[in-house]
């Protein structure tokens, strides 16, 4: 699907004058079909997310869960279906509105933290808030009180090779959370971490969505992770399993 | 595991015996705990009273007294009430999670339908846990840990089983 068409620009001013996701979620996906080639990795998958909600999306391995979690924060578009965010329809709006809105609006951990490894773990944390034009003094500043919050305290010059797995991950959450996202996406955050790492990661990951009222859409196979959300749902086959509670 | 419920389920298959069914129960749950002929036919006999199971007229043989039973509307309806019920969540479970999906396959019920509700009971267990764990001294910690490690192995256990239920179907159908 194309974003940059006047069908999709005329869908995103309909979407815009007339918001009708329901305001009691924040993301929403309605029945998405996704494939790549030959292959279907969603075939209607519905999913609704409340604002400050923790969920959990479990599945196993090649059943669509970081597909869906990509629609759903606008990196990736469906072939069929829709994404709301916040009230407007996501998923028609052309690639630098949606680099925009995540840039803006959404946070991201990935399994293996991602860091930029030229610079210090500070300066990893800043950089969503540089790339927002956020000044370098403040930016730096902002990202200096997340190593307190994540015990990361001494670690704010070392570069990504210069950390364990679990500090590289706590900084990547930071990173997530510096810019305070209205959704954290996480996909598979603790993926590459031991029990005790992980359990520090999702400990810290869950106060601090908590605390900041922070939506968060966590993609994890493992239950003992899911178990830190407020809910879950599990994707099969590309679709969103109905049995565990999927329509909010 | 409910021994009465699970000869239920066996009886359902086909009108039986005591001794049929003692002969099924052991092969697929009894796993070097065969049951007594005394403890089967004392189920029956009060399945039977119970209205679950009707017995039919003693037939004469070489052997002992031998009764076919019939299973009852109410015993079926016993039978889908428990196999459509997640268990508890509780250590330990193994061998009414194992009896449950046996039978579902055996009946044709739906067993995918029966291990997704036990497992969103595993995982809201799993999450009152996680939760006490953020609270409580560190002996309940290590005891909520024990839990939730042995629920994830039972989870593991239900997506594997999950995942396989097509060609477990036939297996135990054999």
């Amino acid at each position: 699907m194309s974003d940059s068409t006047p069908a999709a620009a005329a869908g995103q001013a309909v979407s815009q004058a007339v918001p009708a996701s329901p305001p009691e979620k924040i993301v929403e996906a309605r029945r998405l079909v996704k494939s790549f080639g030959q292959t279907s990795a969603l075939r209607g998958a519905s999913l609704g997310v409340r604002p400050g909600e923790i969920l959990a999306v479990m599945g196993p391995s090649g059943s669509g869960k970081s597909t869906l979690l990509h629609c759903l924060a606008g990196i990736l578009t469906p072939e069929e279906g829709e994404v709301w965010f916040g009230g407007q329809r996501l998923d028609t709006l052309s690639d630098d509105r949606r680099s925009e809105l995540r840039r803006d609006r959404f946070g991201f951990v990935f399994q293996s933290g991602q860091l930029v490894p030229e610079l210090t773990a500070q300066e990893n944390v800043a950089l969503p808030l540089l790339l927002a034009g956020t000044r370098r003094g403040p930016a730096m500043t902002e990202a200096r009180k997340w190593f307190a919050t994540l015990g990361l305290d001494g670690l704010e010059q070392r570069r990504s090779g210069e950390l364990s797995g679990g500090q590289a991950q706590r900084v990547a959450l930071a990173r997530g959370l510096v810019a305070g996202p209205e959704v954290l996406f996480a996909d598979e955050p603790t993926g590459s971490l031991d029990s005790v790492s992980s359990e520090l990661v999702m400990n810290l990951l869950t106060a601090a969505a908590r605390e900041h009222g922070t939506t968060v859409v966590l993609v994890t196979h493992e239950a003992r992770i899911a178990a830190y959300a407020d809910r879950e749902v599990i994707v099969r086959d590309g679709t969103v399993s109905t049995l565990t509670g999927a329509q909010p | 595991m409910s021994v009465p419920l699970t000869l239920l389920g066996l009886l359902e298959r086909e009108p039986s015996h005591g001794y049929d069914l003692k002969r099924d129960y052991d092969a697929y749950f009894g796993r070097g705990k065969p049951l007594r002929y005394s403890q089967v036919y004392a189920t029956l006999t009060r399945l039977a009273r119970d209205g679950k199971a009707i017995a039919g007229r003693a037939e004469q043989g070489a052997g002992p007294e031998r009764r076919r039973y019939v299973i009852t509307d109410a015993g079926i309806a016993d039978v889908e009430r428990w196999l459509s019920e997640p268990a508890p969540p509780e250590p330990d479970l193994q061998s009414e999670l194992f009896a449950k999906v046996v039978l579902a396959l055996l009946l044709d019920r739906p067993a995918g339908r029966y291990l997704d509700l036990q497992r969103a009971a595993h995982l809201q267990r799993m999450r009152e846990l996680t939760e006490l764990k953020r609270h409580d001294d560190p002996l309940d910690v290590l005891l909520a840990d024990h839990a939730v490690y042995r629920l994830e192995a039972d989870l593991r256990w239900i997506d594997h089983t999950a995942a396989r239920l097509d060609l477990l179907a036939p297996a135990v159908r054999r």
